[in-house]
């Protein structure tokens, strides 16, 4: 794991929790939404809140992606998913939302199956096209050699 | 509604995500270190390789199938049994199938991540 790897999962981890809690802040101020005043889903689409929740939730996408581009599935899911704690600690301190005891236990639940996966490795070799490269020929030098590489196995 | 609309409904998002999950995973696993396409191609070389991959837009496909079964299956059922159940059960089945389907070394340590990131997430939503 190199450090770009672990900022990407950073960038998964707190895109992921702070557009949840832009969206339900944006959200929350206009009450619920239904078929009768479905205009007001246009006004709430429209709040710098809901924006800033819908950014954020594109650069999540962006990065979860980039993270399966070199990394499982398997190892993806439970890493990230220390974006739950966040979205509990914003929860409790941003928008003062009660935070149950099961909650917590929750939270200690996932740091501990984060914490199984941590130490691991990120990929089964030979999953990812560049690995199956490097598998195949050794490590990969210039970058632009393994992109340009057609159908390499 | 009755209790077997509801798990129904639990089963269709958890084999809906599950599918777009994994057939997402597939389409990253074969275009590859994103970063380095960038490097050698630029930005819209590496959008362009995502979105004109068939998997990834089938994939998309499913999750977005799997949002709205949410939708829906939280209209009939209460959402402290619909949200855990559907989040815990779709982390078990993504194991599962990149296991099988992705031939992902999903090991004992992978196994027990797996299990208390489902158990956390299923407390969570109580």
């Amino acid at each position: 794991m190199t450090p770009r790897k672990y900022l990407t999962l950073a960038i998964v981890i707190l895109c992921a929790a702070c557009g949840d809690v832009s969206l339900a802040r944006g959200m929350k101020a206009f009450g619920a939404v239904t078929l009768a005043n479905l205009p007001t889903l246009y006004t709430a689409l429209l709040s710098p809140w809901t924006i800033l929740g819908i950014l954020l939730l594109m650069g999540f996408f962006a990065s979860y992606l980039s993270a399966l581009s070199w990394a499982d599935l398997t190892y993806v899911l439970p890493a990230t998913s220390l974006s739950y704690i966040l979205m509990v600690l914003l929860a409790k301190f941003f928008l003062h939302e009660y935070v149950s005891i099961w909650r917590w236990l929750g939270v200690a639940l996932i740091v501990t199956g984060v914490g199984f996966v941590a130490g691991g490795p990120e990929a089964t070799p030979g999953a990812h096209r560049h690995n199956r490269i490097e598998t195949v020929y050794g490590p990969v030098g210039a970058l632009g050699e393994v992109a340009d590489t057609g159908d390499e196995a | 509604m009755s209790h077997f609309a509801v798990w129904s409904g639990i089963a269709a998002v958890v084999v809906a995500s599950t599918v777009g999950d994994v057939l997402q995973s597939r389409a990253m696993k074969e275009i590859g270190d994103l970063s380095l396409v960038r490097h050698s191609h630029g930005t819209w070389a590496v959008i362009r390789t995502v979105i004109t991959n068939a998997r990834f837009m089938i994939g998309l496909a499913f999750m977005a199938l799997g949002f709205f079964s949410l939708l829906i299956t939280l209209s009939w059922g209460d959402v402290s049994i619909v949200g855990p159940a559907s989040a815990s059960l779709t982390f078990l089945a993504n194991a599962l199938v990149a296991h099988i389907y992705l031939k992902e070394n999903v090991d004992r340590r992978r196994w027990m991540a797996v299990l208390c990131v489902a158990g956390g997430v299923a407390l969570l939503a109580r």
